[in-house]
């Protein structure tokens, strides 16, 4: 079965609704528009807007409701249009939802998924850009999810439905148009990295939108002689450091590849575990492909040269080899 | 206070075991005096203190192994006063017998002298491997990003000194433990580690020298027969052998050209002082040892011929100077008891030259348009390039020869 990622979301969503009545669905143009990136096209139709709610451009508030409505009972699912508008939400997210299990001694459980899209590469500039799933990944409490493919995008979503805390998904707007072969899409797990490919020399560390890059980066290091792994994260909460280290321990060398910057990115937080868990295992400085410390340009060109980009993970691969041979 | 560091007895070694100390606190020491014994992969080696002093602390216990530039002792300037004793956070491993290896200090604060401004760049998993292999680091030269040495050329190095050696290295990782080991098993153990630091220390001898070599045959007949002369007046044991006057001779030509005197690093050739003749001692278990005989070109026949003896003495026994492993300029190999006609030999690193002498034996040789037979002897000179020239060589080769011509003037 052909299908795409945008697609993927959308029927996770709509098999969630009809599985469980008390899953609704919430956010900016979600309900009439049928979503910013066309993911709830038609829902407004089957589920009406009892479940299907259009909220006013109102972060703080929209997301708010979606943590109380789940603190009462509902299964809801909160719509972002960005990542750089969750910001305005960060208070609701962070200081109520993620602590509430905590502050109330197990007694309260958040059972809210909040989606946003994250990324660049659409031209849309310094104030929709940009990639901050780390900022979530910081918190203790929330589990943070970046499906990289259309099966995950699927799976991941339903499997989230079913956790009782809250769950933050990242959908990278590079990725609604990937398509696939997907037999049956089915629940994912929520907890492991997994290997994209299998390679010897190198591994390769991405996820969400860097997935599809690395693989890229991978398939041209391949024509060279260069045999990379490649890691898609999957789970940027908590981390799946077995998977990681396990790759690290078969090839010695490592890129990171994190469209976020990299000051205190997720990939340096992949860095300083790999050094704190495999440091003996390292035969070369660990690289990281992130992107350049400016706010997302607006024009093409420069958008994409602040980007990681397959070059650059193979320029950074190439790094980790001296002029001795492989 | 004097702080007292474990030496680097070769440019292939990077730690050494205290075997035993020869001094305890409150003992003077005085320049020049033997003060430890330190276990190398080669041989136990007496190590010479280079201060005047009085003990203070002995910090590394008998049975640990320690890198190059750890300080094993501390010891106080003449008339110095003990001052307040070191700093806690400095381990004082005197204090407690280490039950498990303990990691090797960093090399601090003297590291040893390196030829490159910076630590030995090596990755994590290549020194990992390097310590269970058995690989000397120092002898590599990194392929890696920033020239760092790499998991592969460990194994490269570790497969290449397999490959010399038909017994498979000791054991992998032996723990450095106060265990004593038996004699036999001790000298097991130092055979395979012989092997793989003299497989290491050639094989980058090879990769990194650019040899090249020149030959000469010289007519003996004036220098044995002055020898025979000499020796006629002397008892069994005073006798000079014929390869003191060709040590002799070496120590005096690279007096004379020191391009072939000294060491090469990455900054380039620095010349030495003196001319510390190693020689090349096989040892009666397999491998060898190229240990100094000091400033040679000053010495007698007669001193040089005392020196020789103990030096292969105490080689074979086993019991080498520090200063004696670390000092030699240039190396002297000699083949010819063993009855081959000529040797090329391999420069040691970071040494630049090495001259070879086959076996004396009566030949046919053209002197003055007449033929005659006389007794010569092949001498070999292999030099890098880096550091001199072919003409250069020549030269000095020539004047060894010329030398050799004069027996009465060594």
């Amino acid at each position: 079965m052909k299908t795409n990622y945008r697609s993927a979301v959308h029927d996770a969503i709509a098999d969630a609704m009809r599985a469980d009545e008390r899953v609704v669905l919430l956010g900016e143009d979600v309900g009439r528009y049928g979503g910013t990136y066309a993911v709830s096209k038609g829902m407004l139709e089957e589920f009406g807007p009892e479940r299907i709610r259009d909220t006013p451009i109102s972060e703080l508030g929209f997301v708010g409701i979606g943590v109380g409505a789940a603190l009462n009972g509902l299964r809801p699912i909160v719509e972002v249009m960005t990542v750089n508008f969750s910001l305005l939400a960060l208070d609701q997210i962070v200081n109520t939802a993620s602590a509430m299990r905590h502050m109330s001694n197990g007694q309260f459980s958040v059972p809210v998924v909040i989606r946003m899209a994250t990324g660049a590469g659409r031209q849309l500039a310094a104030q929709h850009s940009h990639s901050l799933e780390n900022w979530y990944a910081h918190i203790p409490g929330i589990t943070v999810l970046a499906p990289a493919t259309v099966a995950d995008a699927y799976g991941m979503l339903r499997t989230a439905m079913a956790d009782p805390d809250p769950v933050v998904i990242f959908e990278h707007v590079g990725l609604y148009n990937l398509s696939a072969d997907v037999e049956e899409l089915v629940p994912t797990d929520i907890s492991a990295a997994a290997v994209r490919r299998t390679g010897a020399d190198v591994t390769l560390i991405a996820y969400g939108g860097s997935v599809p890059k690395a693989l890229d980066a991978a398939e041209r290091l391949a024509a060279a002689g260069i045999d990379c792994e490649v890691i898609d994260l999957r789970v940027l909460r908590p981390l799946d450091d077995a998977t990681i280290m396990a790759s690290v321990r078969k090839t010695h060398r490592v890129v990171v590849v994190d469209e976020a910057w990299h000051t205190g990115s997720l990939a340096a937080e992949v860095s300083a575990r790999i050094v704190e868990q495999a440091f003996y295992e390292l035969d070369a400085p660990i690289a990281r492909v992130c992107t350049v410390e400016v706010p997302i340009p607006y024009a093409k060109h420069l958008e994409q040269a602040a980007l990681p980009q397959p070059e650059k993970i193979v320029a950074a691969v190439h790094g980790l080899f001296g002029d001795g041979p492989r | 206070m004097i702080e007292f560091t474990m030496p680097a007895l070769g440019a292939d070694m990077d730690e050494g075991m205290l075997n035993e100390w020869m001094v305890k606190p409150g003992d003077t020491v005085t320049r020049g005096q033997i003060v430890a014994v330190v276990e190398t992969t080669k041989a136990a080696v007496e190590i010479e203190c280079w201060h005047d002093g009085v003990v203070h602390e002995l910090l590394v216990p008998i049975g640990q192994t320690v890198a190059v530039g750890t300080v094993l002792a501390t010891l106080l300037e003449p008339g110095e006063q003990p001052g307040p004793s070191l700093p806690k956070d400095q381990p004082a491993a005197a204090d407690t017998l280490p039950v498990a290896p303990t990691p090797a200090p960093a090399p601090h604060p003297t590291p040893p002298a390196a030829p490159i401004g910076h630590r030995l760049w090596v990755s994590p998993v290549a020194r990992r491997a390097a310590a269970s292999l058995g690989v000397d680091l120092k002898t590599l030269s990194g392929t890696g990003p920033q020239g760092a040495i790499t998991l592969h050329d460990v194994e490269h190095a570790a497969a290449t000194a397999h490959h010399e050696t038909p017994k498979p290295p000791p054991p992998p990782q032996q723990p450095v433990s106060a265990e004593p080991k038996s004699t036999a098993e001790k000298s097991r153990e130092r055979g395979a580690a012989m092997r793989a630091s003299i497989a290491a220390a050639m094989s980058r001898s090879k990769r990194e020298i650019p040899h090249y070599y020149l030959a000469d045959e010289i007519i003996l007949d004036t220098a044995l027969n002055w020898l025979t002369e000499q020796n006629a007046g002397r008892s069994i044991t005073e006798r000079i052998l014929p390869a003191v006057l060709q040590l002799k001779a070496v120590g005096l030509a690279a007096r004379k050209f020191g391009e072939f005197n000294g060491f090469w690093h990455d900054e380039g050739f620095a010349p030495a002082s003196g001319q510390h003749v190693g020689v090349a001692i096989s040892l009666r278990g397999g491998g060898l040892v190229a240990p100094a005989i000091h400033d040679v070109s000053e010495k007698t026949l007669t001193e040089l011929m005392a020196d020789l003896t103990d030096l292969v003495a105490r080689a074979r026994a086993g019991s080498l100077r520090s200063s004696e492993m670390s000092d030699p300029t240039i190396t002297l190999t000699n083949l010819g008891d063993k009855g081959v006609d000529s040797v090329f030999g391999v420069i040691y690193p970071p040494q630049v030259a090495i001259v070879g002498f086959g076996k004396p034996a009566q030949r046919v040789v053209v002197v003055d348009g007449g033929i005659r037979v006389a007794t010569t002897v092949h001498a070999s000179l292999a030099a890098d390039h880096r550091a001199s020239d072919g003409a250069r060589g020549a030269l000095f080769l020539a004047e060894i020869n010329r030398l050799l011509q004069q027996p009465q003037d060594l």
